[in-house]
């Protein structure tokens, strides 16, 4: 690390918001140094709680995450936000507009929220994402809240970096609940009807319930089935609580919030903190902890392959060169993969022979 | 292992600060900016000038760009000059004011540390142009 890195690695651990602003810039720009200073960034990480929200698009995400970062401040803790929006693939620019809605805590320094989006390369936010809640762990945030839109394979990886993941299901989704079926279920650990005041609401608490049901082999112990007339606010998430006390097994609560007026808020902190418990409780947090390397170490091994492979790609002829090759009717990729990964492959089998 | 590949992108704070509520001209500078491959953030109608200045540190933008057609740039943006030298981000962040300054108040802007003033008549393709340009390299 040079001497820069040194000053600002400093001033980060001393609590400069622009240092760790600059420290995210490196991280995302992926500029030349910048993985020395997250390897430093390590030793002082592991305090924060990490927080994945997601949903779709108008389901209320940033004006919740608002509302969460105020009552975290209330309550006296420092909180970081990660609001992703998507880029255009085509000129790479975005128009970032979450931090629009989060309102509650301006002029408030202690609420640090960054905007980041996807910078071309699949795969590569997941990674810069766990590195800049790093950054902000290291910086000394108590909670750091990770914003996406839930559309995708790479925005389920994204939350995936969080210990705990709130799914944001808007009322009157009807089939929607049923597309949720797969991917995001596995990956919620809180759902969260935002909107609760809207007509739908409670048809959307009771198909969520049903479908939490189903997954847990049908639970029918709660009493929970027909429809819940008096469902008011959070009521449901109270009353499954005290079956969990030393469970082994999560299920996922559900949470009515009116995100614009802060209605929920609490019942939703309050199911973010027993997950937060049950993981701890349970040892569930040290295997996802270890989930989780593992996971980073196996993207970043990967994008570090495909950048060698970028130059070995140009050396070939250059990924144009090779792709009108395969559109004349030359060759085909499967050969073109061969080819390029033959002077790697070669590599490998003599080392392996050299040392056996 | 020096694979490690740069993906640098002129990041933009697009504000809107004080009373005035004209965004029309904001809108079309954050999408063209966008179009340009910029990263955009749109701090969004009547902020404060502390606002501006907590959204420009935080999100370690290039580029901060204010819309002023209200006639309150000479007190707004002294405030928002003072803020970025505050978190030591007035250095090197481009602040450019774009809307309806007159002639006489520009010099006094200029001393304050704005780089470019762009009045009605602009067109984007000399705005994008500029920041291009200028965009601090840091």
């Amino acid at each position: 690390m040079n001497d820069d890195d040194e000053t600002l690695l400093a001033e980060l651990l001393e609590g400069r918001h622009r240092a760790l602003a600059r420290v995210i810039s490196r991280i995302e720009n992926r500029s030349p140094g910048y993985r020395e200073l997250i390897s430093e960034l390590y030793a002082h990480t592991g305090e924060a709680e990490v927080i994945g929200i997601t949903g779709s698009p108008g389901a209320g995400k940033s004006t919740l995450v608002d509302k969460l970062a105020e009552t975290y401040r209330e309550r006296g803790e420092t909180v970081g936000v990660i609001a992703i929006d998507p880029s255009s693939p085509f000129t790479g620019g975005a128009v970032l507009g979450d931090r629009i809605r989060m309102a509650s805590t301006v002029g408030d320094m202690d609420v640090f929220v960054r905007s980041m989006s996807a910078r071309g390369t699949l795969g590569g936010l997941s990674t810069a994402t766990a590195d800049a809640v790093k950054a902000m762990d290291a910086f000394g945030k108590d909670k750091i809240i990770i914003e996406t839109v839930g559309a995708g394979q790479n925005e389920i990886d994204i939350v995936r970096t969080a210990d705990t993941v709130a799914v944001l299901v808007p009322p009157g989704s009807g089939d929607d609940v049923q597309t949720l079926k797969a991917g995001i279920l596995e990956i919620a650990d809180v759902f969260v009807v935002n909107k609760a005041d809207r007509p739908g609401a409670d048809r959307t608490v009771q198909e969520l319930r049903e479908m939490i049901e189903l997954d847990s082999g049908g639970g029918f112990g709660g009493g929970h089935h027909g429809p819940d007339s008096g469902a008011d606010g959070g009521g449901s998430a109270v009353a499954t609580q005290e079956s969990r006390e030393g469970a082994t097994e999560w299920t996922p609560p559900i949470v009515e919030t009116v995100a614009t007026d802060g209605t929920g808020v609490d019942d939703f902190i309050d199911e973010l903190a027993a997950h937060r418990e049950f993981l701890v409780g349970s040892g569930a947090s040290a295997e996802k902890a270890r989930q989780r390397y593992a996971e980073e170490i196996r993207t970043l091994l990967r994008e570090d392959v495909h950048a060698m492979l970028e130059d070995e790609l140009e050396d070939a002829g250059g990924i144009d060169e090779l792709a009108a090759a395969v559109a004349d009717g030359e060759t085909d990729p499967y050969t073109i993969a061969d080819e390029v990964l033959a002077p790697v492959a070669d590599c490998l089998e003599e080392l392996e022979t050299r040392n056996p | 292992m020096s694979s490690e590949q740069e993906q640098e992108s002129i990041r933009c704070l697009v504000a809107k600060v004080g009373l005035d509520g004209h965004d029309r001209g904001a809108h079309v500078i954050a999408r063209a900016f966008r179009d340009a491959g910029f990263e955009v953030i749109y701090s969004g109608l009547h902020k404060a000038p502390e606002e501006i200045v907590q959204a420009a540190v935080q999100e370690d933008v290039d580029v901060l760009g204010i819309s002023i057609l209200s006639g309150a740039h000479d007190t707004l943006v002294p405030k928002i000059m003072d803020g970025l030298e505050e978190y030591g981000a007035a250095e090197d962040t481009l602040v450019l004011v774009g809307g309806v300054i007159p002639e006489e108040d520009r010099p006094e802007l200029e001393t304050q540390g704005v780089s470019a003033i762009f009045g009605p008549g602009t067109s984007i393709e000399e705005t994008i142009e500029f920041v291009r340009e200028n965009a601090p390299d840091r």
